[in-house]
């Protein structure tokens, strides 16, 4: 078992999941509440990841942060450092890879929030940021943890981008599913059994609990 | 409005962010080398020998040359690197990535290899295995990608050498590495495959399957390249010169390397 792997995919994920608690409510609520010029184009972006092989974002982002040039020279004469091949560049990636994970189950949450409770606290004389603090957050919880699992579960499970975006350095970018296929590779079956069936108990973990948040969501709004 | 499920919450978020605010520290002194796949096992040995000699640890990440030199362009945070040919270090030189030519610490050999149950006769000249081609007894064949891997460019050029290339092509699995050729021929995923000697050494593989020696006359040499990059620290250059002294070229030599 490789724990520094553990560790770094579990600070990967964590850090990815609490970045976008804030990106997901805030995009997941604007989408369920407003119309504007452009929406169904937002939401085409924001779903692109879903269907976007993981290389290809992984290229693109290997482009725009190349040290040679553009945005990635810019980066490294100005911070010292580029996105790639470490941890900021990791967090960047799965970011962008687990957008459609976070803000649709949010969006649905709030759409769920039927518009005369809103109304009611609003004419309570409420504020906006009381209305979303004391009424939609309580109401929308079970979405955006169900959100925040499906994040968190999905980081950890990323291969592709890591591997492109972040190489294989231990203890940066060597996250457990980096480290499974690498111990298959130099033949070291034991411990990648170990890591494998850890990460299988841990999926069927979290999957369990989405299914029980929705189970319990639907409950308290029959 | 009392929420009983937020509070709990929030206060795990606080406890999450402060474990968050603890880096992996020892990932920040520890110099990261970029290695060739094939010299992973005799690495890890003298990592460890390092280790014990010098108190001092080295981190390691493991691909095809080409993927680290790929890797070192775009630039990774790499202070060593052990290629499995020169050219890579070469062309890296002229692009001003790394400190100096390089030093040529071990040459590499070749191997034909096949799961121990497999029928194949194993020789030098790959006659069995032209043979096993025409009677429609080999599915797959491994070799390391030629585009980024040097074992596998050298695996290619023995095969055009005899005449087996075009016969072999539609059996070809490319490993992403030479590691991976070799694990596909012992998974028993491929029937055989030409990958490092000095993997097929390795206790893991030693007893899984058999192996053939090609005559390192029959390819390029693989001229295994050490150099030093130029943010290489202390201890980097503690272990550039390790790697050139007596105990390093022993266990070198255990893994079938030659002098250069």
């Amino acid at each position: 078992m490789d724990w520094t792997a553990l560790v770094l995919s579990i600070k990967l994920s964590l850090t990815t999941t609490l970045l976008l608690l804030p990106i997901g409510i805030v995009f997941g609520r604007w989408l369920a509440y407003k119309q504007f010029f452009g929406k169904a184009l937002l939401q085409t972006f924001l779903a692109l990841p879903l269907v976007l092989p993981p290389t290809v974002l992984g290229y693109y982002l290997l482009v725009a942060f190349s040290p040679n040039k553009g945005l990635g020279l810019w980066l490294l004469q100005t911070f010292g450092s580029t996105l790639i091949f470490n941890f900021k560049g990791l967090v960047l990636a799965s970011i962008i890879f687990n957008l459609p994970f976070a803000i649709q189950p949010m969006q649905r949450a709030f759409a769920a929030i039927p518009r005369a409770i809103r109304e009611a606290a609003a004419c309570c004389g409420m504020g906006p940021l009381q209305v979303l603090w004391k009424i939609e957050l309580p109401l929308a919880w079970p979405g955006i943890i169900s959100a925040l699992v499906i994040s968190f579960a999905h980081t950890l499970g990323e291969f592709g981008i890591v591997l492109m975006v972040g190489g294989s350095i231990p203890g940066e970018t060597q996250t457990i599913a980096i480290a499974i296929y690498d111990s298959v590779q130099t033949f070291d079956n034991p411990s990648a059994a170990i890591m494998s069936f850890s990460l299988l108990l841990f999926s069927l973990i979290t999957i369990s609990l989405t299914f029980w948040l929705s189970a319990r969501y639907e409950q308290t709004h029959d | 409005m009392y929420n009983p499920y937020l509070k709990p919450g929030l206060k795990l978020s606080f406890i999450v962010l402060i474990l968050f605010c603890s880096p992996l520290s020892w990932a920040d002194r520890v110099p990261l080398v970029a290695a060739a796949a094939s010299v992973k096992f005799a690495l890890q040995d003298i990592a460890e020998a390092f280790h014990r000699d010098t108190g001092k640890e080295i981190r390691i990440s493991y691909a095809s040359s080409g993927n680290l030199t790929r890797q070192i362009q775009q630039g990774a945070p790499f202070e060593l690197f052990l290629s499995a040919n020169h050219a890579y270090v070469e062309q890296l030189y002229q692009q001003q990535l790394t400190r100096d030519h390089g030093v040529i610490y071990a040459l590499g050999r070749l191997v034909l290899l096949t799961p121990n149950e497999s029928s194949l006769a194993l020789d030098g000249q790959l006659n069995g295995l032209a043979q096993a081609i025409q009677q429609g007894r080999l599915q797959r064949f491994a070799i390391a990608n030629p585009k980024h891997a040097p074992y596998g460019r050298a695996a290619r050029e023995v095969l055009r050498q005899q005449g087996l290339w075009k016969l072999l092509k539609p059996h070809l699995v490319l490993g992403e590495n030479v590691a991976q050729a070799a694990q596909f021929v012992t998974s028993g995923a491929a029937q055989a495959g030409l990958s490092a000697y000095s993997l097929a050494l390795a206790p893991a593989l030693k007893n899984t399957c058999r192996i053939q020696l090609i005559p390192a006359s029959r390819h390029q040499p693989l001229q295994q390249t050490l150099v030093l990059l130029h943010n290489a620290g202390d201890s980097a250059r503690l272990f550039f010169i390790y790697l050139q002294q007596d105990k390093a070229r022993a266990i070198l030599a255990h893994y079938g390397y030659m002098r250069p």
